[in-house]
């Protein structure tokens, strides 16, 4: 009743494509992130005024598509004869477009722990350093964490356009199985499904935290 | 010993003390009445360095706070402070919130910081809820556990911010307790407070602020019983 062309040898193609997907995320997230969380501090720290063209660095990367930035980005590696791959290449794109948006979502975290709280470390003569990590890391990372756990995700989806670099990723290795064997339904289909086993885990993970988190607050 | 001289401080155009004196010496306690908006918990602030001031000075111990040169986390380590909102760390049990001081400012080992947690929340009769976390407690028992924490650090000062003034009614009586405790004990202490039997109780001076002076300061005798200066006298009339 049910008959397809595809193989084992196919399944594995797509595998490795999930791999890369899995390898470029990971890379942006975790750069992105560290990136992140030191604009997002320096934002908060200098203010608004003196922030001004760090922030609008960051606009720039949260409002172009990802696309263009990408094909500008190898461009511009391209022209500077930096001799980058197209791994390397959309790493680093990715990684500032990560921390773009991460960047804004530490600063929310910062700003949500009350001022009245982190006054309260420094009496007890806790240096700025210290009330940063004892007090505002732990309760900020509890704020942003669900907003994290969404541009993870995110960025895995979006990782899907760095085939535009040559990179056979999980969507351009189904394009070329769809392109082969002609049944794009069911490829699409098997493509979603590990996108979704991908995202699955990082979700959970999420409100596991969250719940583990939420009886003391 | 604290020293205030001629302190000035404003927020943008709105000066909030116009030029205090006043000295406490070890083992006094000094509470400071008045209405709203005299200044009263911006001079706490400032004595502890949470705030900068305009001029004057303030000196503990010989220690100018204000001065570019003043290591001001070593100098909060002897000046406690508690404030009208509790400012639990939400994310720390009560044994963890007056903890974190001793171990990570005092450098304390795990153990002896236990051990005089252990001992201050069970001096503000706390005992029983070390592994618990804050947000499950009244208010009154939180205020007790910042006092705990503050008093964790061994400062030879403690200022205390309306501290009663956030509390329920029914909770405010467990709190004053507490205070009175520490006075008893020989704690030089600064109340801002506006709980006026405290005050009359616990005081060996009274101070009345208003619109950023000090009007008048005395025994509590002279200025609940005979006050000399004519707002502290509507002022009591107002609040009795």
């Amino acid at each position: 009743m049910f008959d397809t062309a595809l193989t084992w040898n196919d399944l594995a193609f797509l595998a490795q494509g999930a791999g890369m997907t899995l390898a470029v995320t990971a890379v942006a997230v975790t750069a992105g992130t560290v990136l992140g969380i030191l604009f997002g501090v320096i934002r908060f720290q200098i203010g608004p005024y003196w922030s001004a063209p760090l922030t609008l660095l960051l606009d720039v990367f949260r409002s172009v598509p990802l696309l263009i930035q990408l094909v500008l980005g190898n461009a511009f590696q391209s022209i500077a004869k930096l001799g980058w791959g197209a791994f390397t290449t959309s790493g680093v794109v990715l990684s500032l477009y990560t921390a773009a948006f991460c960047a804004e979502i530490v600063r929310g975290g910062i700003s949500s722990v009350p001022v009245t709280t982190r006054r309260a470390a420094r009496s007890l003569g806790m240096t700025w350093w210290q009330d940063m990590r004892y007090i505002v890391a732990p309760l900020a990372t509890r704020v942003s964490l669900p907003s994290w756990i969404g541009l993870t995700l995110g960025v895995m989806k979006d990782s899907a356009l760095v085939l535009w670099l040559g990179l056979v990723e999980l969507l351009r290795a189904s394009q070329i199985l769809v392109t082969r064997l002609q049944e794009p339904l069911f490829i699409l289909l098997i493509c979603g499904a590990i996108y979704f086993l991908l995202s699955f885990p990082v979700a959970r993970l999420g409100g596991y935290l969250e719940k583990r988190w939420s009886p003391n607050d | 010993m604290i020293e205030i001289e001629n302190v000035r401080k404003s927020f943008s155009s709105l000066e909030v003390l116009k030029g205090i004196d006043l000295t406490v010496e070890k083992g006094e306690v000094v509470t400071i009445i008045g209405g709203s908006g005299s200044g009263k918990s911006t001079l706490l602030t400032c004595i502890n360095g949470l705030e900068p001031i305009d001029s004057g000075r303030i000196v503990i111990d010989g220690t100018d706070v204000h001065a570019k040169s003043t290591d001001l986390n070593r100098l909060r380590r002897k000046v406690g402070i508690v404030f009208q909102q509790w400012n639990a760390f939400p994310h720390l049990t009560v044994l963890e919130n007056v903890m974190l001081a001793p171990r990570k400012v005092l450098g304390l080992s795990k153990d002896k910081a236990e051990e005089i947690a252990v001992k201050q929340l069970t001096h503000v009769g706390l005992g029983e809820k070390l592994k618990v976390y804050p947000n499950r407690m009244s208010g009154g028992q939180q205020q007790r556990m910042a006092i705990a924490r503050a008093l964790a650090m061994s400062p030879e000062y403690m200022l205390f911010d309306e501290v009663t003034s956030a509390l329920d009614p029914m909770l405010v009586g467990e709190v004053l307790d507490t205070l009175k405790m520490l006075a008893e004990e020989g704690m030089t202490m600064i109340c801002v407070t506006h709980e006026m039997t405290f005050a009359r109780d616990v005081s060996d001076r009274v101070a009345f602020f208003h619109q950023g002076i000090m009007a008048e300061i005395g025994t509590p005798d002279q200025i609940f019983a005979s006050p000399q200066n004519p707002e502290t006298q509507k002022f009591l009339a107002s609040v009795r």
